[in-house]
């Protein structure tokens, strides 16, 4: 046991680099899952992970969070390697929503929610938990739920809860794990927008996300992964050529601009018998 | 950030989302005061009970006496009675009730699993072995403390052992569980079985009678045995209970939000230990207190650790002394094992819970 005890600290301002991957190779169950990986992430800006299944998207999320060990390289958080850190002075900088939700017991949305605001019990920011909650719930549009028990929820409501669980933290990092996986469709514009609206606040976003189109839409940057490394990182009109995306995805697809906003659109080329 | 924020949405007034917790607050506070009743009536009512009755009156002015106020002590035997063999049968049932109702709650937020209870996954037996073990050989090493020291001791290393065999990837199934709790219970059984092998006559009687579970063996000198086990774990139980909502949500949630999930795990491991070898050092198994009484908690208060340890406290000491009473005028002059009385009533209980997690689950994940 440690006896050593530091006093965690507040998180002051967000850095324009909060986090990053520094040569960042990880091994999971004694395969390489990820081979050199260099990436910054920067305040202000939603960054889209995407790539094929099994390319390293959340393994990298999760070393960004602090979850996994680096096999050689590593992650940072606030320009200090993540395992420096205290557990509780990582959750008063980065948030992070894990694909899978659970809950062991039937406790209501607001109180889920709530948890979210663990990090800062005891500090001056614990004056703003009831506005923090309130605001989480209206951002994700959950705030009729509050009184239900989370686990009688949907799969796509108990997502926005678990996300609005994440936008209550108040974190300067914001990681997010296929955020609209199990969302409609309006629900999936909801949390791109809402993506937009944390990186205006000088937050830093990233998104592991499978849905192209969404990226491209909301994304700043998108990182493209392939089989452990990142293949290209860029604007997505930079990184999302029908070339490039052909070869990773190993699927033809066409790669238009969306006549509306300009966004890259990607169809895969269907041959319909 | 709230310092870089630059576009504040507006806040919605906090009042629409506040009502459901309020709700449970008051539900809460209801409950406190209903199950402190309950639990002050039982001691008053347990004590005045039984082949000697002693009136409350009486007792009242008896403990005023000894307390230095206004009363007068009982004439002829029933002063002894009552503060030779009521009142320490009636705290014991108190520290036991309270312990093992705690440890239950406390079992059931570390392993994310409402079925985890002491009784259940092996831990009250896997201390019972210590304590046989101690009675058996005759171990005086710690004086009036070895059984319960002993009891403590391989509580810990049977909580250590269901922890690390039962939990794959973060969390518990309830099958890997219960299945865990067979084995540990059938290896406990085998070890107590050894133990009553080799023991003579006169501490096979004195096993046999405290393994069905009974408050009858209660003397002073037991208690302050125990006692400083079950104080020094009720007293850090509450201290977890933030902790153990994030645990809710799943060992890596938790970690991300600031909970030091190794650190936490240790502690708790001690702290049921500690509770769960108070509680069976000198009475024995008794089971399903742990699993009944924090279960009824969290329908009507929630469950919220905060307001779930404390309650399940007071609870299940109020239940245990109720229980005790009842074990011992049902059937008088005999005396039925206040363990088989709570295995009869909690078993159905168990049946019950298992059939709805397996219906809330879809299967037997």
């Amino acid at each position: 046991m440690r006896i050593r005890r530091r006093r965690a600290t507040d998180a002051g301002a967000v850095p324009d680099r909060p986090a990053a991957a520094a040569g960042l190779h990880v091994r999971l169950g004694g395969k390489e899952i990820l081979r050199g990986v260099d990436l910054d992430v920067r305040s202000g800006e939603v960054l889209g992970l995407v790539g094929p299944n099994g390319a390293g998207k959340s393994t990298l999320l999760a070393a960004l969070s602090g979850d996994l060990e680096a096999a050689s390289g590593g992650a940072l958080l606030w320009d200090r390697p993540i395992g420096d850190w205290s557990a509780l002075d990582v959750a008063r900088r980065r948030a992070v929503l894990p694909q899978a939700h659970r809950v062991s017991f039937p406790f209501t949305v607001r109180e889920v929610v709530e948890m979210g605001r663990a990090p800062w019990a005891g500090t001056t920011r614990a004056d703003r938990d009831e506005e923090r909650i309130a605001d989480a719930l209206a951002r994700t549009e959950t705030e009729d739920f509050a009184p239900r028990p989370f686990t009688s929820l949907s799969g796509g409501e108990q997502a926005r809860v678990m996300l609005a669980r994440v936008i209550a933290q108040d974190a300067g990092l914001v990681l997010l794990d296929e955020p609209t996986a199990a969302l409609d469709l309006r629900h999936q514009e909801l949390v791109g927008r809402l993506c937009r609206d944390l990186a205006a606040e000088g937050r830093a976003v990233v998104i592991v996300v499978h849905d192209l189109d969404l990226a491209a839409a909301y994304a700043d940057r998108t990182a493209l992964l392939s089989q452990g490394r990142i293949a290209s990182c860029g604007k997505p009109a930079e990184v999302f050529t029908a070339e490039r995306l052909g070869g990773v995805y190993r699927q033809p697809v066409k790669v238009e601009p969306d006549p509306d906003t300009g966004a890259p659109r990607v169809t895969p080329l269907r041959r319909i018998c | 950030m709230t310092a870089t924020a630059k576009t504040e949405p507006e806040a919605r007034p906090a009042s629409a989302v506040e009502a459901p917790p309020k709700r449970r607050r008051a539900a809460a506070t209801l409950l406190g005061v209903v199950l402190t009743g309950l639990l002050a009536l039982g001691v008053l009512v347990s004590a005045s009970n039984g082949a000697f009755a002693i009136p409350i009156g009486d007792l009242l002015a008896s403990v005023g006496h000894r307390l230095g106020l206004p009363g007068s002590p009982i004439d002829g035997t029933g002063e002894s009675v009552l503060w030779n063999i009521r009142f320490p049968r009636v705290v014991l049932g108190v520290i036991v009730g309270a312990s093992l109702a705690c440890a239950g709650a406390l079992m059931q937020g570390m392993f994310g699993n409402p079925l985890a209870e002491p009784g259940i996954i092996g831990v009250s037996s896997g201390a019972a072995v210590g304590a046989v073990c101690a009675i058996a050989f005759g171990f005086t090493f710690a004086g009036n403390w070895t059984i319960s020291l002993c009891a403590f001791a391989a509580g810990l290393v049977t909580v250590t052992v269901v922890y690390v065999l039962s939990r794959s990837g973060g969390r518990t199934e309830v099958v890997t569980l219960v299945l865990t709790g067979v084995a540990v219970n059938g290896l406990a059984g085998a070890l107590i079985g050894i133990f009553i092998f080799y023991a003579d006559n006169d501490e096979i009687t004195a096993i046999t009678f405290w393994q069905m579970g009974s408050l009858s063996q209660a003397t002073w000198p037991k208690i302050l045995a125990v006692a400083p086990l079950a104080l020094i774990g009720l007293a850090l139980a509450p201290t977890y209970g933030r902790r153990l909502d994030l645990l809710a949500l799943g060992e890596r949630p938790a970690r991300h939000l600031g909970v030091d999930v190794e650190r936490l795990r240790l502690h708790l491991i001690v702290i049921v230990a500690l509770l769960t070898g108070a509680a069976v050092a000198v009475s024995g198994v008794i089971g399903f207190i742990g699993l009944v009484v924090p279960h009824l908690v969290r329908m009507a208060a929630g469950p919220g650790h905060r307001l779930l340890l404390p309650l399940s406290t007071v609870g299940g000491a109020a239940v245990v002394v109720w229980a005790d009473l009842a074990a011992r005028t049902i059937a008088a002059p005999a005396e039925i094992p206040l363990g088989i009385l709570t295995a009869l009533i909690g078993s159905p209980f168990f049946f019950w819970l298992l059939r709805r997690t397996r219906r809330r689950q879809g299967g037997w994940a």
